[in-house]
């Protein structure tokens, strides 16, 4: 569903952010990206929907290359959810306009049946009597779930999330990752960076390691936290226990 | 169009003359409005940071008198209105002594200063209070924290803003034609008159502006790189 | 004083009209207004084209700015005194070279308001709905001018402020505004002129004070719904206030 072949990003002549990663993502896979920080994991993730851009190699995502001069990038964005670790809900909308805008004005959906399909998704956030509300009524828990739901209204085959828990306080923590979880093999393909190691061992069915821009680790959960190969991997995990 | 464009009309010696003496009276102008305004803008400021509920009550009435009233208006004012409230005396050395220009100077000083005296308090409230706590536990008195740590980054600070109404204050002395005072604008519009090649002139008038602008906007910048917060 | 008012405040209101062309502060006002409606698409697009992504298009609207920026608004006046009857090819009433000289001077001005409004918003905003799939121009009038311009809209009453004051300079031209009249009536009365000047000043710092304060208490509003919440992150910082605020 989504590669990579030999990707290289720097920034500046100095700093190579990506080196030389190729993966794989298969379809209705759910992969989680941990790494120390800095290590390029936001970069990484940002790439596959172009947010950054990339020096060489490919990235393809469902067998179109997405880094081509001739890809259309708008028509590929509506296939690749994305969920920020600030939420980036927009303000000036109610929670109702921000999970219809894109619907309404890029699939043309009409305002009624949008609303019926939001309705749906708040449900399935938990958040159905925020419809009326404004994001900056919510708590950091409600934002970042409506947000996954603005993300899911465009029915995208694939969902990213960058951080969705770490600008949240603790007590939040358990509601959005609820809401992930929930969505995990359900036919969507996912990725998601984070430092929850919990949810990578319950959810996740890889685990990748990123450490200066290298991709160090592939590995099924138990085998990656029972018996990570590469030392800054164990180095990381022994950090995260502390 | 088929207008024919012929600047050696205007710029003959006589009318080169007039343009020279213009920018004379306009320079002339800025600068003593300039020095008088950032005189009395930092006396203001001065004044309204003591927190001496009277004397900030006054710099605010001070401030908001000059924001709120078209400077051409203000202009008006003194030159018309003025010279009727002032003591006999000061008429008539006002009289005597090229009272336009004394008069529109002050009126464009005053204005300004009310601007410059906001920068300025701009500058003062964005330094963070945690810099002055700093400068008290070092041992230092109020007017040296004052004086070494927090008046010098609020100056960094109001740099741009007072760029901003120095160049302001130049292209607002143009206003001081409606008075009568013979800088650049009246004098272009003398030779509008005396030649009838309004495009010409107003041309090269507009020129010189844009010229002497970019010369204020770019010190500007200089001073800001010098000088501003982001200075190293 | 109220003699005078009571005497002229047709003139100073209304000027001659209905016998004569309308004047006194209504002109004024409605010049201003004018200004600042036909402005203000002009002043998006200049704003916009100054954070192109396209270097050429930066570079010229830079330019532009910089250009108006650096002459007096007396000199924009007195260009679409002239110019602008042989631009269009026919004569222009003194209103209208008045609101043109304010829609080109203003443009730049306010172009530089919702510039520094555009670029106060985070940019988490525009990448996410670039990630929705919208393009370039949807994302700026969908998402980003909404913003952009609500939360600059105290700076904006500060530039109609500026407006206002800049139309008194319709004197010089002898357009028919508040100033205008304020002088005709100075030159019939001819003796009571700190009389005459102080009903000039005092009406004009009415206007300009009350609609200053709805500007401060509005941008206090504004702030502290911005501080709403933790989704409330409309924009971290107030648009530059040193980008306002021309003059006369
Ligand atoms: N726009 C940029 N310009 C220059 N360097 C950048 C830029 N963005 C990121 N970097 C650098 O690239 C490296 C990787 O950044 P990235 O944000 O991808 O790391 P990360 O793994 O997501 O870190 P974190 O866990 O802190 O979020 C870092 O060293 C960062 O400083
Ligand atoms: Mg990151």
């Amino acid at each position: 569903m989504i590669s990579f072949e030999n990707v290289n990003k720097w920034y500046g002549p100095e700093l190579q952010v990506l080196n030389d990663v190729t993966a794989e993502v298969n379809k209705g896979e759910v992969v989680v990206l941990c790494g120390p920080s800095g290590s390029g994991k936001t970069t990484l993730i940002r790439t596959i929907n172009r947010l950054e851009p990339i020096n060489s190699g490919k990235i393809t995502v469902n067998g179109q290359e997405t880094h081509a001069k001739s890809a259309n990038v708008n028509r590929l964005r509506r296939e690749i959810g994305f969920v920020f670790q600030q939420f980036n809900l927009f303000p000036h909308m109610s929670v109702m306009d921000n999970i219809t805008l894109a619907p309404r004005k890029l699939k043309g959906m009409s305002r009624p049946e949008a609303e019926e399909k939001a309705l749906k998704l708040l449900a399935r956030v938990g958040l159905e009597e925020k419809a009326g509300a404004y994001p900056s009524q919510l708590s950091g828990g409600q934002s970042q779930r409506v947000a996954i739901a603005r993300s899911l209204a465009m029915d995208p085959p694939i969902i990213l999330f960058d951080e969705p828990t770490s600008a949240l306080d603790p007590e939040m923590v358990g509601e959005v990752l609820a809401v992930i979880k929930g969505l995990a093999h359900t036919g969507i393909t996912m990725m998601c960076v984070t430092h929850e190691m919990g949810f990578a061992r319950d959810v996740a069915d890889r685990v990748w390691f990123l450490d200066k821009g290298v991709l160090l680790e592939d590995a099924k959960p138990g085998e990656f936290f029972s018996n990570p190969k590469h030392p800054r991997a164990q180095r990381f995990l022994a950090d995260l226990r502390h | 169009m088929g207008y024919e464009f012929d600047f050696s009309a205007v710029l003959t010696d006589q009318y080169i003359g007039w343009l020279l003496s213009g920018i004379r009276i306009t320079l002339m102008l800025s600068a003593g409005a300039w020095l008088l305004s950032f005189a009395v803008g930092t006396a203001l400021a001065v004044l309204r940071a003591t927190n001496f509920k009277p004397a900030v009550w006054l710099v605010a009435t001070f401030v908001e008198i000059h924001q709120n009233i078209p400077l051409l208006v203000q202009v008006l004012f003194w030159y018309f209105a003025m010279p009727e409230i002032l003591p006999e005396a000061w008429r008539d050395w006002l009289n005597q002594n090229n009272s336009e220009f004394i008069l529109a100077m002050i009126a464009i000083a005053m204005c300004h200063a009310a601007y410059i005296s906001e920068a300025l308090r701009s500058g003062l409230r964005a330094v963070p209070v945690t810099q002055y706590e700093a400068g008290r536990s070092f041992g230092f008195s109020y007017l040296q924290t004052m004086s070494y740590i927090v008046v010098p980054q609020a100056l960094r600070l109001s740099i741009p803003p007072l760029v901003n109404h120095s160049l302001l204050l130049f292209k607002n002395t143009s206003i001081a034609m409606a008075i009568g005072v013979h800088e650049l604008t009246y004098q272009t519009r003398q030779i509008d008159s005396d030649t009838f090649r309004t495009f010409e002139i107003f041309l090269v008038a507009t020129i010189l502006y844009i010229l002497m602008s970019f010369v204020i906007m770019a010190a500007g910048n200089l001073a800001e790189r010098r000088f501003g917060m982001g200075a190293r | 004083m109220w003699e005078i008012i009571q005497n002229n405040w047709t003139l100073l209101l209304v000027g001659q009209y209905p016998n004569g062309p309308l004047g006194g502060l209504v002109a004024t006002l409605l010049l201003a207004m004018a200004g600042l409606a036909l402005a203000f698409p002009v002043a998006i697009t200049i704003a916009v084209a100054r954070i192109s992504p396209y270097r050429p298009i930066r570079l010229v609207a830079a330019g532009i700015v910089h250009v108006v920026r650096g002459m007096p608004f007396l000199m924009v006046l007195f260009w679409s005194y002239f110019a602008l009857p042989v631009l269009i090819g026919r004569p222009l009433s003194g209103f209208w070279t008045l609101v043109g000289a304010l829609v080109l001077y203003e443009s730049a001005y306010l172009a530089e308001v919702i510039r520094a409004g555009i670029q106060a918003l985070p940019k988490g905003q525009e990448e996410a709905a670039r990630s929705l799939g919208f393009g370039y121009f949807r994302t700026l009038f969908l998402v980003i001018l909404p913003q952009a311009l609500y939360n600059s809209l105290p700076a904006l009453i500060g530039q109609f402020v500026s407006l206002i004051k800049e139309t008194s300079l319709g004197y010089v031209i002898s357009v028919n505004e508040f100033t205008y009249a304020a002088g005709q009536l100075n030159s019939q009365l001819l003796v009571q002129p700190v009389e005459v000047f102080s009903i000039l000043a005092i009406t004009y710092f009415i206007v300009c004070f009350t609609l200053t304060q709805s500007a401060r208490w509005l941008e206090q509003r504004i702030a502290r719904s911005r501080q709403g919440g933790p989704g409330g992150r409309a924009a971290q910082t107030l648009p530059n206030p040193l980008a306002t605020e021309p003059m006369p």
